[in-house]
């Protein structure tokens, strides 16, 4: 607390008592000292934190007009639609947040998974991020059900039936969920609950994930440790101003969605009030659940004894443990790839392998739109194979086969010019009167 | 480069989010033919509302479409917003007979309609809507734009473009070429199981086990004709509707209103202005979103641009 100084009576006032304006200094102030060479993907952590506070705003205002009841939701949806005061702008930031929300993330996650951001000391750090992922997933997927559409009604139906996979409890669990003996009024009051209540969960574990973070600081691209006063510079006002400028190009492309493609990324279906009689000719969920959809859907075959007709696990609960593997196997990551080298830029062969992951992930989703037979069921098949071979397989296989390129000493001075590669962004241009 | 390398991955992630949420529409239209697009006022960034057509397609779901369709989600008072006054709009509210109450008596009566009436539905409830339909409900159309994948495009073409009457030859025979091709697509596939079938039935035959032969898959007839395609009673053929058959028979007739600023009413015509007004009920606050959207893309695109000078700025010295 020592670095902290103010000019102004009433914050020394405060200060005093309650040291909060240092703590914030330390925390994402002058007095927290970062990597100096972190590139604009280092943007989507603070991005992320600012849309879950988006999605709270909107969603809280909403809440005020939304009523769960099975006979009123959808009614009461196209009332703040229509008859609340910029109703619809507050909706379609909500409906479109979620969807930049999950880009947001996912492209946080994947430079994660480049640069080594979860190995040593970071694996906490990492580990909580999955944990927000896990709750983002859930609260997702409630708020979806909210509006009571077709798609609300029959993507609650198709994803709580999951859970009847399970077996001996399978059937009780899922009664349980809904409260009921099918997704009904009891089912659309928790989920609403739950999706109030879960933000809230996150903003908690995102704390903890802030708290991890602040413990070793930021990686950076290089992927090395911080040697010294020389390779860090202070968050505020460098990386401020920098995810200010981020948070600017963000706002331009929700804007630009929230005001002129609003429905692009829903499905037309959602507009039809839920009919438990109806099933619409296709079920798919959201973008943001497809890679995983498709894992699920991937596994069309039961595990069991070769050669014999015991079966150890059916399909569609194969299905389910594929899925949620999808997600469990990031928890263990951090153990599974053991190359003491965290960014990718040095390590070449480990390089082609996770660009491959990244066309696994975009392939999954597309093949999760599609209807899982023939062709596009195939290929989800390989490029589940794939997805797990990656984490469970070729990681850990590269950590002992792969040789990677000389390491820099240090962030300020890598050691081969056109081999470390250039440093992050603005820094190497030359400096500009103003 | 490695930075462009993995500003190119992120890119793509972004864009990738609106990719895999287009096939849904191109899939829900694969399973027909493309819906034709036409050109509506209220597109692109500036786009308005043409009140004059919307007005129209007003008066065309009052004589036509409200006999069967509710429109449950429009008030006569939202009517202001398509350029009507206050005492055309108690007029027009006037025309319905609203239950209202319970009185101090505690009695149900029927009054006048008000400006904050809703639009009255044709039927008491969705039974009787089935009942007097065929079992089969009119959809209220409120939502109708917004609830299919090609919206006002597929509504226009829906009543003004697909009707057996109304379909062009081009349109008729790339629908026959298309379900000519699925029957011949599902033969084989089937053909393929029967074969498969059979050699399995051969083998049991020729181990001395008891089987009954599969049954040869019939080849398909092509389809040269709308009765060809099988629809079932009391469905009309429309060339834009899922699996062709729709309950609904053709609604509009040359001259079937008489529009009230003279307006030819062509079939064509009325299904554009209806089109119009639906895309209206669905979307009520267009107009608003889009001008408010221009005012907030320029201000957040100059001071984007400000921060990024404050960014230079701030980051000159970091070396």
């Amino acid at each position: 607390m020592s670095g902290f100084q103010s000019n102004n009576g009433v914050i020394r006032w405060i200060e005093h008592r309650m040291p909060i304006f240092s703590f914030l200094d330390h925390s994402v102030g002058s007095e927290y000292p970062s990597p100096k060479n972190l590139s604009y993907l280092w943007n989507f952590g603070s991005l992320a934190g600012i849309t879950l506070v988006i999605m709270i705003a909107t969603g809280i205002l909403m809440a005020m007009q939304y009523t769960a009841h099975v006979d009123h939701a959808f009614e009461s949806v196209e009332r703040i639609m229509r008859d609340v005061n910029y109703g619809w702008l507050l909706r379609y930031v909500h409906m479109n947040g979620a969807h930049f929300f999950f880009i947001v993330v996912y492209i946080h996650i994947f430079r994660g998974l480049y640069y080594g951001s979860y190995k040593a000391p970071r694996e906490l750090l990492w580990m909580l991020g999955v944990v927000i992922l896990l709750l983002m997933m859930a609260t997702a997927f409630m708020g979806y059900v909210l509006p009571w559409g077709q798609m609300s009604f029959w993507g609650a139906k198709v994803i709580t039936n999951l859970f009847s996979a399970i077996p001996f409890f399978g059937e009780t669990i899922v009664v349980w969920l809904w409260g009921g003996f099918t997704v009904d009024n009891p089912t659309l009051n928790r989920f609403f609950a739950l999706h109030f209540l879960l933000p809230f969960v996150i903003v908690g574990v995102v704390i903890l994930h802030i708290w991890a973070l602040h413990r070793f600081g930021s990686n950076n691209p290089i992927g090395i440790d911080t040697k010294g006063p020389q390779d860090k510079i202070p968050f505020h006002p460098y990386y401020t101003v920098k995810d200010a400028f981020g948070l600017g190009v963000f706002l331009v492309l929700l804007s630009a969605v929230v005001f002129y493609l609003p429905n692009y990324m829903g499905h037309a279906d959602n507009y039809i009030p839920a009919n438990p009689l109806s099933t619409p000719a296709h079920i798919v969920p959201e973008w943001y659940f497809l890679p995983f959809y498709a894992i699920l859907r991937a596994i069309t075959f039961d595990i069991g004894i070769p050669f014999t007709d015991v079966v150890i696990i059916e399909a569609k609960l194969g299905g389910v443990i594929a899925m949620f593997g999808a997600i469990a196997v990031l928890f263990i990551l951090p153990w599974l790839d053991r190359s003491p080298v965290r960014s990718g830029r040095f390590r070449p062969i480990f390089r082609i392998f996770f660009a491959l992951l990244f066309i696994d992930a975009i392939v999954l989703g597309y093949a999760g739109s599609q209807p899982a037979e023939g062709l596009w069921l195939a290929i989800a098949q390989v490029s589940t194979a794939y997805y797990f071979a990656y984490f469970l397989i070729i990681l850990p296989l590269l950590s002992v086969f792969e040789t990677p390129k000389p390491l820099p000493t240090s962030i300020s001075e890598p050691v081969l010019r056109g081999g470390g590669g250039a440093l992050a962004g603005a820094p190497a241009k030359p400096m500009e009167k103003a | 480069m490695r930075k462009g390398f993995l500003f190119g991955l992120a890119a793509l992630a972004a864009v990738s989010g609106g990719l895999t949420a287009a096939p849904q529409s191109v899939q829900a239209a694969g399973e027909g033919v493309p819906v034709p697009k036409f050109d509506w006022t209220f597109s692109g960034i500036f786009g308005t509302y043409d009140r004059a057509s919307a007005q129209r397609g007003l008066q065309v779901y009052r004589e036509v479409c409200a006999a069967c369709h509710s429109l449950d989600y429009i008030a006569f008072r939202n009517l202001a917003d398509l350029g009507y006054s206050e005492d055309e709009i108690k007029a027009m509210a006037a025309e319905a007979i609203v239950v209202d109450g319970p009185n101090d008596e505690g009695e149900m009566f029927e009054r006048e309609g008000l400006p904050f009436d809703y639009f009255p539905a044709p039927f008491p409830n969705e039974r009787a809507a089935a009942f007097a339909n065929n079992g089969a409900a009119p959809p209220d159309l409120s939502l109708m734009t917004k609830a299919r994948a090609a919206g006002p495009d597929y509504l226009k073409a829906l009543m003004g473009h697909g009707y057996e009457d109304q379909v062009s030859d081009d349109v008729l025979q790339e629908i026959f070429t298309l379900e000519t091709d699925k029957r011949v697509q599902a033969y084989e596939l089937a053909l393929e199981e029967y074969e498969h079938k059979l050699e399995v039935y051969e083998d049991k035959v020729a181990d001395g086990i008891e089987a009954t032969r599969p049954t040869e898959p019939e080849q398909p007839l092509p389809v040269e004709s709308i009765e060809d395609l099988g629809l079932s009673d009391g469905l009309s053929f429309n060339a834009y509707f899922p699996g062709y058959g729709i309950a609904m028979a053709m609604p509009l007739f040359e001259d079937g209103v008489e529009y009230a600023d003279g307006t030819p009413a062509t079939v064509e015509q009325m299904a554009y202005d209806v089109s119009n007004f639906l895309m209206w009920t669905a979307e009520p606050k267009l107009e608003q979103r889009k001008g408010m959207g221009i005012k907030v893309l320029i201000f957040l695109i100059v001071f984007t641009g400000i921060l990024y000078a404050a960014k230079r700025k701030v980051w000159a010295d970091v070396h």
